[in-house]
């Protein structure tokens, strides 16, 4: 419980269409399971990953290296689930609905 | 008090309380609620709140039956972003910390998001900024901020300060309760401030960002001669504008009395002067103040006044409309000049990177026949009912010129067999604002009656500058010896070859730059209504020689500086009732 702990580490955005309106939701809500301060960012600039506006305004592309830093109880498993959903490529590699 | 400065582009004094206009025209003004009630408008907007997020989940389920889960998404994403703990952490700051009311923070936050999103180089994410000023509008539109209320509605006198206007939005301003405007963008040569100049709106434009520090409540000075915008003026400045004001209109006044004198020098030299118009309601005012007739009837806002393209009936109503009531004085009609910064709302073309070099103008009627017909046989038809003349703008190339008068004849034969009456033995003339149609000036004299020289696109032209890019504006200066030089040939070519050679730019609307055009040779001009009466006390008050003397002199000017500072101080010289203060 007070075992809080500061992780980061970098991922890529591998779906086509970057990180846009639908994996930012995704994102948000994934990251609104943690108790965990999340950080995401490139290069210097880094902002709350459960903000949508802010990963929006990110305007991270297909291909973008983003990092990721947790701080919190659950900072492991926040680190851990957000890099299988980057992964994942949002679940949308070959969805071109959108 | 806040002074600010820009770029003057319409000429005048106004004094007025403020209209803060958004991005999309909602009445938002900055607006702060006393320090004991910040927390009641924080609990007001978080009732907004819930209204607008119970809308999106209905949405969002009804959507998602209808038309699939990922549909139903764009406004789960929407739920997301008005739940954004970034977006309340500053809406609280701007509310409980600032005493901003939730109307005016929504606006600027959401606003501020909406043109970060519009920054990014990507597509896909800038469209997100409709999803956000879509939050925005429901937000306000539950605070009861939302006023509905457009420019049209307005019922007292009010200074309109806006991000940027375009020239359909300032030419539907009100003129009975606007009395200026100012905007964070725009340029000296942009079509907004010919709109501006047409309605004798004093205007300031490209001021950069300043919205935000002004209050709802704050007066504004709008100082159209200086590009000065002076937000709550103390009462010494004040005091001083209202002078200004009072002096300006007995000048007004006193120049109006030679409305009814001839347009010629001291010593008897006799010039046309006409006037420029964009809207048949404007011929009247022509009228009032003696012009000669008109030198210059902009069409475009035909097409950018209304959704649907105009009709053939459309252009035949307003052509008709203007020269009945000139009254037999000479009407020159240029044809359709969409393109660039005059885009309607139809994408005549698309990801043109480059406009002012693309399909604009005359190319874009040479290759829109059924867009150009209609306009060709309206002014054919109207010409029965006095002396209309055609103009074609932009003319680069003797070949554009060829087609455009088949064109012409074309559509005569047409009118011809339908029986309709029509005049074709109308003069065709052609704009001069191309440096290539200078140079080649000798050849197109064989083929019009008459040429005018739009000096707003021959000096971009020139000089390479995008007059309504607030970047480069500065470097657009009309006077530039290049420029200069350009005028004088085509005025020396012109007037080898009998062909009457007009200047209907803005060049020819100020005093001194008029003067030294006479010196050039010019013997028609043709300016904004509300430049005539000074146009001729001008050249009432000089002889050729003078002009002649000036010309001689400017011509061995290097710089555009130079020859502004000369020009101005010839004028003090010559006509010192014209410099006000």
């Amino acid at each position: 419980m007070t075992n809080d702990s500061s992780l980061s580490t970098i991922v890529v955005v591998r779906n086509p269409q970057g990180l846009h309106a639908r994996p930012a939701d995704m994102l948000v809500r994934l990251a609104n399971q943690f108790d965990s301060t999340i950080k995401i960012g490139k290069g210097s600039e880094h902002v709350d990953c459960k903000s949508i506006l802010s990963l929006l305004t990110l305007g991270a592309a297909a291909g973008t290296e983003l990092s990721i830093s947790a701080f919190g109880s659950d900072a492991d498993a926040a680190i851990q689930a957000i890099v299988e959903l980057f992964e994942a490529g949002f679940h949308e590699m070959n969805d071109d609905e959108e | 008090m806040v002074e600010l400065q820009g770029i003057p582009v319409s000429p005048g004094v106004a004094i007025g309380p403020a209209l803060v206009l958004d991005a999309d025209g909602y009445r938002i003004p900055r607006c702060l609620v006393a320090a004991d009630e910040a927390e009641d408008e924080y609990a007001r907007l978080s009732e907004a709140v819930d209204f607008v997020s119970a809308r999106l989940e209905t949405n969002r389920l009804e959507t998602s039956a209808a038309a699939g889960n990922s549909t139903g998404d764009i406004f789960a994403a929407q739920l997301q972003m008005l739940h954004d703990p970034r977006l309340h952490a500053e809406l609280g700051r701007r509310i409980r910390d600032d005493h901003q009311s939730a109307p005016y923070a929504v606006s600027r936050v959401l606003n501020n998001y909406a043109t970060a999103l519009r920054r990014l180089d990507n597509p896909l994410l800038a469209d997100r900024a409709e999803d956000v000023l879509d939050i925005e509008k429901q937000l306000l539109f539950e605070l009861g901020a939302v006023t509905r209320q457009p420019l049209a509605d307005l019922s007292e006198p009010v200074i309109v300060l806006a991000h940027g206007l375009t020239p359909s939005e300032t030419a539907s301003l009100d003129r009975r309760y606007v009395r200026g405007f100012c905007t964070e963008t725009g340029g000296p040569g942009g079509h907004t401030a010919i709109v501006a100049k047409g309605l004798e709106l004093p205007a300031v434009v490209g001021i950069g960002p300043f919205l935000d520090s002004v209050n709802s409540a704050a007066s504004v000075i709008v100082d159209g001669d200086r590009g000065r915008v002076i937000i709550d003026p103390d009462e010494q400045v004040l005091r001083e504008y209202r002078k200004r004001l009072a002096d300006r209109r007995s000048l007004t006044a006193r120049l109006a009395e030679l409305k009814d004198l001839p347009a010629e020098t001291a010593d008897g030299l006799k010039l046309q002067l006409s006037a420029n118009i964009e809207f048949p309601s404007e011929a009247e005012g022509c009228l009032q103040r003696g012009a000669d007739g008109i030198g210059l009837y902009r069409t475009e806002f035909l097409y950018l006044s209304s959704d649907r393209e105009p009709s053939e009936e459309d252009h035949y109503e307003a052509y008709s409309q203007v020269v009945r009531e000139m009254d037999g004085r000479p009407v020159v009609i240029r044809t359709l000049d969409l393109g660039a910064d005059k885009m309607g709302k139809r994408p005549l073309a698309e990801n043109e990177h480059n406009p002012s070099l693309g399909l604009r103008s005359i190319r874009l009627s040479l290759r829109n026949s059924n867009l150009f017909r209609p306009q060709l046989r309206a002014i054919l038809r109207a010409a029965v009912h006095g002396d209309i003349r055609i103009m074609f703008p932009l003319i680069t190339t003797i070949s554009e010129l060829r087609q455009a008068r088949m064109l012409l004849n074309v559509v005569a034969e047409d009118l011809q067999d339908s029986g309709i009456p029509y005049r074709s033995d109308i003069p065709v003339g052609m704009m001069v604002e191309v440096p290539a149609a200078v140079v080649m000036l000798d050849v197109f004299a064989h083929e019009v009656d008459f040429f005018s020289i739009g000096t707003n696109d021959l000096a971009q032209y020139t000089l390479a500058v995008d007059r309504s890019n607030e970047y480069v504006a500065n470097l657009y200066q009309s006077c530039d010896p290049a420029v200069l030089r350009l005028i004088a040939h085509s005025v020396e070519v012109a007037n080898a070859n009998n062909i009457p050679i007009s200047v209907c730019g803005e060049m020819s609307s100020n005093p001194a730059r008029a003067l030294l055009l006479i010196g050039l040779g010019v013997r028609c001009l043709s300016v904004p209504p509300s430049a005539l009466h000074r146009l001729k006390k001008a050249i009432r008050s000089v002889t050729r020689e003078q002009c002649e003397q000036i010309a001689e002199r400017v011509m061995k000017l290097q710089t555009a500086k130079d020859v502004d500072l000369y020009l101005l101080d010839r004028l003090e010289a010559l006509v010192p009732e014209l410099i006000v203060s």
